[in-house]
């Protein structure tokens, strides 16, 4: 009996250990990108190393500013986000509202393998398909630009934006809907006036996880933006985004040296900006849920 | 009243085309791959290892890496993730402990994938002088997957009925009796679907393996978790980016093998919790 009694308390303890696992290792993760980020300040201030306007990392000596490769990460995410939030909203809408059940399962279910895709096997075909398809259109002398990266990542952010959506429409109660049609609204009439306003925190949720997973990028991005890291003039040049810089240059990097570290602090930056764009989505949901 | 009508019909009819503007890609991005894959695909390019500089010859290693790679996340992520969902379900009231608790997995799920590359680097490969290694792979995947796991277990937890237990306790089991052998039991279909979800997520993942396992070109088998591997998505990165003039039959070929092996762990997820959903009688 008594082994019994400290089985089960040794077991509640583990579970209990367990449960706070999570903010262990968010807190090591931080932990570990400001250890090794942290140490190129002693040599950079933050402001040159985010408003510099030059990234030449193996030059002597190392140019580090990571303007360009902010602007590179803004001009594909919002490329992305132009493309992907009218078609992943109207897509839920279409899911939500009006496919017939049974369309309505396939669907879902295609949403869900588009999803599962990995991000080199998206790069890869970008790469065979659309990027010569964007050199021969817009007559480039390179098909990996901006543009391609942004609709290769609007295909990456729309089954996150899909989904969300679709649960926000779903999660209105049905007494709005019956109510708008027995003042005589139509069926878009009500989806248009009543069901968006009353989706609405949790479509705009749904929007900053999409975004969310399009700034987090790497694979897909680094295979088709085309690597320059330039502040870029238009969207149909090449350009590099802080993730593909990391991702690249990682490799190559001493242990220890100054490139290593600023790359470290890229990561901080990113883990800074996918923490807020979580924390805002978040309550943007349990906004709905109140 | 005509236009009302009408609009209706043109808006519903462009939310139509909003969905095969998604749909219609995936469907051809499968069709490609399969298309183009299918004639590299036979025994000699499963079972060989690379040869002429990638070039020619099987992607074995890279494959045997890969399954690796996946059991170690999962070895590793299932035990801490379970535990933690039976915490958040079973255990957890509702106070700040419990907010911070959710508000980190959600950032554990936002994190970017890059950036766990680089966690792994720090800690297992620099600090804990793990080196790239298999071990160093698997620990920073788990920790990548660890948030679907405990999502999904938690879902599938929650969503066995209370009643359930507590006929358990009236029947005078204690609380992780009832857990063991009532709650868990009834759980499994739906932790199981997040496992294997889990699986698909770290078999088709790059980032997070470039610094801490992924070998460039190693052609043989892994001798011990402190080895280095190939793995299948870095190995598509490499052969489409990094070697040039590689046959396009290769390349689609080692793209179609993974796309297979990421697909079916997601359809047999998709199978499983479906009859699940058919079968439950609450």
């Amino acid at each position: 009996m008594n082994l019994r009694k400290f089985k089960e308390f040794f077991i509640q303890k583990l579970i209990l250990i367990c449960g706070l696992a999570s903010i262990f290792f968010v807190a090591l993760i931080f932990l570990f990108l400001t250890k090794e980020g942290l140490a190129v300040f002693k040599s950079l201030s933050p402001i040159n190393f985010i408003l510099g306007k030059s990234w030449y990392p193996i030059s002597e000596p190392a140019q580090l500013g990571i303007l360009p490769l902010i602007f590179g990460s803004l001009m594909v995410t919002l490329g992305a986000a132009i493309i992907s939030i009218p078609i992943g909203v109207a897509c839920a809408i279409y899911i939500a509202e009006i496919a017939p059940l049974r369309i309505k399962e396939i669907l879902k279910a295609g949403i869900e393998l588009l999803a599962a895709i990995p991000s080199v096997v998206l790069g890869f075909i970008g790469m065979v398909t659309l990027v010569p398809w964007v050199k021969s259109t817009f007559h480039l002398p390179t098909g990996l630009t901006a543009l391609s990266g942004s609709i290769i990542l609007a295909f990456m952010a729309m089954p996150t934006i899909v989904s969300v959506a679709e649960d926000a429409l779903y999660s209105v109660p049905k007494s709005y809907k019956e109510g708008a049609f027995a003042l005589g609204a139509t069926h878009w009439q009500t989806i248009y006036r009543v069901l968006l306003p009353a989706a609405s925190s949790g479509i705009v949720a749904a929007v900053m996880l999409g975004i969310g997973r399009v700034i987090g990028e790497t694979m897909a991005v680094m295979m088709i933006t085309g690597n320059a890291a330039v502040i870029p003039q238009s969207i149909l040049v090449p350009v590099r985004t802080l993730t593909a810089t990391i991702a690249a240059e990682m490799g190559e990097a001493v242990v220890g040296s100054e490139h290593y570290f600023a790359l470290f602090a890229i990561g901080i930056v990113l883990f800074i900006m996918s923490f807020m764009v979580n924390v805002t989505a978040d309550l943007f949901l349990h906004k709905r849920n109140r | 009243m005509r236009n009302t009508q009408r609009s209706q019909k043109i808006a519903f009819f462009f939310l139509f085309l909003a969905t095969l503007l998604i749909v219609l890609p995936v469907g051809l991005i499968i069709v490609i791959i399969v298309q183009k894959g299918l004639p590299a695909i036979n025994w000699q390019f499963l079972s060989d290892i690379p040869r002429q500089g990638m070039r020619s010859g099987g992607i074995f290693p890279a494959i045997v890496g890969t399954l690796y790679l996946v059991f170690g996340a999962i070895f590793f992520a299932l035990p801490i993730g379970l535990l933690a969902a039976i915490y958040l379900s079973e255990y957890a009231k509702d106070n700040l402990l419990n907010r911070i608790i959710k508000l980190a997995i959600i950032n554990l799920s936002g994190v970017p994938s890059v950036v766990y590359g680089l966690f792994g680097l720090a800690l297992f490969v620099v600090f804990l002088k793990f080196g790239a290694s298999i071990l160093s792979g698997s620990l920073t995947l788990g920790i990548m997957i660890l948030p679907i796991i405990i999502t999904t277990s938690r879902e599938a937890l929650e969503s066995v009925p209370q009643s359930f237990r507590e006929v358990s306790f009236s029947l005078g089991a204690s609380k992780w009796q009832t857990i063991r052998h009532i709650v868990l039991p009834n759980a499994i279909p739906g932790i199981l679907t997040g496992t294997i979800l889990g699986l698909g997520r770290a078999a088709g993942e790059t980032a997070p393996i470039l610094f801490t396992v992924a070998a460039f070109y190693l052609p043989r088998l892994p001798k011990s978790i402190f080895d280095q591997a190939m793995a299948l998505p870095y190995h598509l990165y490499v052969i489409s980016t990094q070697v040039p003039n590689v046959d396009e039959k290769v390349r689609y070929g080692t793209a179609l093998v993974l796309l297979f092996l990421v697909l079916m762990m997601n359809l047999v997820a998709i199978i499983i919790r479906y009859n699940f959903r058919k079968k439950k009688k609450w």
